[in-house]
């Protein structure tokens, strides 16, 4: 195996086109003949539908046609799911209320989805819609997640009785209650992890096609998992047998979570395109992916840590009312739950932990996975606390971590998660020389001199990704497995083509996994092509989120294997040689102690052209598949270390320095591993310092609905990353890979926010610091200390 | 309906628009452009910048009437002759791009920023990307890939 481009950073095959403006994203895409849709939205938080009207919008010159909820109850089509049954804590299972595509009785938040206008261009469309005449009682509503199980909240589905869908909980709570009684110390906090919109840049696309001669629909969609997206509107939805239903998601432009979910729009375009005999093609304004994109976090929760007198940890009890929204996402039972209680041990080693999650619905937008999904939740509550429990105790903050890490792996925790591998002392080391932690106290002395406050906070995270194996995640509740797919067909001529499950948006596979087979066949890059996001051509996969390109990876890999031993035993027959002596070396085949040879091209040749071996004994052509199923998650960790320093008169926090240490194992691709982690320390910053997404708490309107009222990071927000790598290498792949595409996000806001904490000397401050906030809290201090 | 005329890349184009008619459809939707990109309706991502009369622009925030007799320039015509502009190779070669979106309106404002800046360091490029919104790279890597072709640009022109 020519290893040698297996690690190296390799340019990126896939960036020709999209630095020429040659990428093809959905809404590049055109259908003869389309129309376009214009979706008519909720302007209420809740309400009751008495009667819709869409007479005179059907009869707007250009409309094609107008449907409402009733049209597709009339044809039989399923409301979206929810694919992930949680259980509460009673047994009972949750209790989910009906998601319909388009609203039938009632609609649950702004945005929600009342009827679809078709018309030959997007301003008829748009401008019929201002003729529909929804006659509507409006309710009581409410976007609080804290008063939605409280007496007298509006209450919004009649299946989930006080908004609650289950109460769900993990760990040992005997024992956990046990731990807090000979507790020495207890540290509680209290934190709210604020509701995040995930904008990717690319708005939400979806292209319907019926064509009347196959009886068959293709939908080009901005999809993570198109076979998910089909899976799901075949077998629950009802809108076409799976073999008469192709989904192309063709470049997509970030997902970040927020597209892997099946969104009424991409279901309605696609039926709506039989019923109206053309192409029908939707793009969401902006405006729209506030509205409607699924969003992300939205905790309210209260923690307490035991410790003994000698600082050591004894317990953590947890409970969390998680905002859910006015419906059940594709995936958001588990993100609160399996995602979220199961990290609760951080990088510590925890005897008891006890975790209590209720979700409620509210008249919210859908919250579901947005980068890191539950991770970053859980890793926020575990590092803030242990930074508090730090700074009551005295000690410093480093060394009171030290004293706790896990270090004899495999650790199995009391929250279902083993812990294969880890050296969580490497990080932190590596990350205190990089922020050079000792010299602090001096910088922090000397910006006071300025009138600074300067902080410095740790956090020193775990997650799992590689999402995941299957029959793990099917006895927690996963309607599906979490296996991936491949295919590798050798052409004739030697070049390799690769079928994935996995699907690229940003992450770069078109390279990385192009490295790895490129590696292992011994060819030039150039000869593999990998082929991804299309129904008709990969057979089936699930897709990319939770960082779990390493599985499609493995997926190859074993594939790979069968490719090389079938080379082998035809390269033994055209050689003349038996096959134990056939090795397989920098791409050639050779007989062992011999110059007999031939080059990876040659042997694909004679698999094809089938004249010197036995063809009842082994089968033309050179084409082999896998699936793989992971044996457990992987689980990246490392330390991430932010100085802020806050200007007192102006509330401004700006950061001085951003380290991050990380341990993903073995790297694929450096420089792509960094941009990963660039981004999502981003979206972390973002998250602890700008981003917020605001709904008033009674009126249910979304009040940062557009890029001037929701802080998206800028170049100017954010600094430049010291980064850093240390490398134990998973033992659950051949690669000895583990996920990097969320850390960034999962490590990051705690940092900062352990960071912004240290400069105020406050204890509870809720995300995002922003200068108003940050402002308000000096004063606070400042009137309390007179 | 009316009549529009424009250089789009070097060629002489003409269509039939609404008064109401953006720019960015202009060319996406009649001139089949799909490069340029649309990614907010408040003009605050800059996924659309092009150049109109040698000036970055944001196409989502000028009708198509407006670019009447005017020399567009959109991402599909700044490699010349098959060569990459030096900011798109900077851009491929420190990987200042993830899912790619963002990047043909980073790459149009990046070739005007370095036009009208003789020396731009990390501040002052980060400070002209307000207008551009990305949500993959954390922008390290744009702003590297910016200032390496700056410097590459100022060396080729001496």
């Amino acid at each position: 195996m020519t290893a040698s481009i297996i690690g190296s950073p390799v340019r990126r095959k896939e960036d020709h086109r999209f630095i020429t403006g040659q990428g093809r994203y959905t809404d590049d895409i055109n259908r003869p003949g389309q129309a376009y849709a214009y979706f008519l939205r909720s302007p209420h938080a809740h309400a009751k539908i008495k009667s819709i009207d869409v007479e005179a919008a059907r009869a707007t010159k250009g409309v094609a046609g107008v449907f409402t909820g009733a049209d597709l109850a009339a044809d039989k089509l399923g409301g979206l799911i929810c694919g992930w049954m949680v259980h509460s804590k009673d047994g009972s299972p949750m209790k989910a209320g009906p998601h319909p595509a388009l609203a039938i009785d009632k609609v649950r938040y702004v945005g929600d989805h009342v009827a679809i206008v078709i018309a030959d261009t997007y301003a008829i469309a748009r401008d019929a819609a201002e003729k529909i005449d929804v006659g509507c009682e409006e309710l009581p509503a409410n976007a609080d997640p804290a008063k939605a199980q409280t007496a007298g909240a509006a209450q919004i589905h009649a299946e989930a009785p006080g908004n609650t869908i289950y109460q769900w909980e993990l760990g040992n709570k005997p024992e956990t209650e046990a731990a807090f009684k000979k507790a020495a110390h207890v540290i509680k906090l209290n934190l709210i992890n604020n509701r995040l919109i995930p904008n990717a840049m690319e708005p939400r696309a979806a292209v319907g096609e019926y064509d009347d001669g196959t009886g068959g629909y293709t939908l080009y969609t901005t999809s993570q998992n198109p076979h998910v997206a089909r899976l799901i509107m075949s077998a629950f939805i009802g809108l076409a047998p799976e073999h008469k239903l192709r989904v192309v998601a063709p470049d997509v432009g970030g997902g970040f979570g927020s597209k892997i979910f099946v969104y009424a729009e991409e279901v309605v375009c696609t039926w709506a395109s039989k019923k109206v005999r053309r192409p029908v093609k939707w793009t969401a304004e902006r405006s729209e992916s506030f509205l409607s994109d699924a969003h992300g976090r939205d905790h309210v929760t209260s923690a307490e840590l035991a410790l003994d007198a000698n600082a050591r940890i004894l317990g953590f009890r947890v409970k969390t009312i998680a905002n859910l929204g006015a419906y059940m996402s594709t995936f958001s039972s588990s993100v609160p739950t399996y995602l979220y209680g199961t990290l609760l041990s951080g990088q510590y080693d925890i005897p008891a932990i006890h975790v209590q999650v209720d979700a409620v619905y509210t008249n919210t937008a859908p919250v579901d996975a947005y980068r890191g999904a539950g991770r970053p939740e859980a890793t926020y509550v575990v590092e803030r606390i242990i930074e508090e429990a730090a700074r009551q105790l005295k000690l410093d903050s480093a060394e009171f971590r030290r004293k706790n890490f896990i270090r004899k792996f495999p650790h199995q925790t009391p929250v279902i998660m083993n812990y294969d591998i880890g050296d969580y002392d490497a990080s932190l080391d590596a990350a205190l020389k990089i922020a050079d932690y000792k010299n602090f106290p001096a910088r922090r002395a000397e910006a006071k001199t300025r009138g600074k406050l300067r902080g410095i906070g740790f956090s020193t995270y775990i997650e799992a990704c590689g999402l995941a194996p299957s029959a793990a995640v099917g006895s927690l509740g996963a309607g599906v497995g979490l296996w991936e797919s491949a295919e590798v067909r050798v052409t004739p001529t030697g070049g390799v083509e690769v079928f994935t499950g996995a699907h690229s948006h940003g992450q770069g596979h078109e390279t990385t996994f192009a490295q790895v087979v490129a590696g292992r066949l011994g060819i030039p890059i150039e000869n593999v092509e990998i082929i991804h996001g299309d129904t008709s051509s990969v057979q089936f996969g699930m897709g990319t989120y939770g960082s779990r390109a390493a599985v499609g990876l493995t997926a190859i890999s074993r594939a790979l294997d069968k490719i090389e031993e079938k080379a082998k035993r035809i390269a033994a027959h055209v050689l003349e040689a038996a096959r134990a002596d056939i090795v397989f070396e920098n791409g050639e085949f050779k007989v062992a102690g011999t110059d007999r040879k031939l080059a990876f091209h040659e042997v694909a040749l004679n698999a094809y052209v089938a004249h010197k071996f036995p063809t009842s004994e082994i089968e033309p052509g050179l084409k082999e598949g896998a699936f793989h199923d992971p044996t457990n998650f992987t689980f990246p960790s490392g330390c991430h270390i932010c100085e802020v320093e806050i200007d007192p008169e102006t509330g401004i926090t700006t950061i001085i320095k951003f380290t991050a240490v990380d341990d993903f194992g073995n790297v694929i691709n450096p420089m792509i591993v960094e941009g990963q982690v660039h981004g999502g320390i981003a979206q972390g910053i973002g998250q602890a310092l700008l981003e917020h997404g605001v709904y008033d708490p009674e009126s249910g309107q979304l009040l940062s609905g557009s890029y001037m009222d929701y802080t998206m990071p800028r170049a100017d927000d954010l600094p430049s990353y010291s980064l850093g790598l240390t490398n134990t290498p998973c033992p659950s792949n051949p690669l000895g890979m583990k996920g990097c595409g969320e850390a960034g996000a999962i490590a990051s806001p705690a940092a900062v926010m352990n960071a912004v904490t240290d400069a105020l000397g406050v204890k509870e401050f809720n995300m995002p610091a922003t200068p108003a906030r940050v402002w308000q809290a000096i004063q606070h201090s400042r009137a309390a200390a007179e | 309906m009316l009549g529009v005329a424009m250089t789009v890349n070097g060629k002489a184009v003409s269509g039939e628009v609404e008064t109401r008619t953006l720019l960015v459809h202009f060319l996406r939707e009649n001139l089949r452009l799909t490069g340029t990109h649309v990614g907010c309706d408040t003009s605050q991502c800059g996924a659309c910048v092009v150049h109109v009369n040698g000036r970055a622009v944001k196409s989502c925030t000028m009708l198509a009437v407006q670019a009447e007799g005017a020399h567009v320039t959109t991402i599909e015509g700044l490699a010349k002759d098959g060569k990459l502009h030096p900011v798109q190779a900077a851009f491929k070669e420190h990987h200042g791009l993830q899912c790619g979106f963002c990047t043909p309106g980073m790459i149009m404002t990046a070739v005007d920023m370095i036009r009208r800046i003789p020396n731009l360091d990390d501040k002052t490029i980060r400070a002209e990307l307000e207008g551009n919104l990305c949500r993959c790279t954390g922008y390290q890597n744009i702003v590297k890939a910016i200032d390496a072709a700056a410097k590459e640009m100022k060396g080729a022109a001496t």
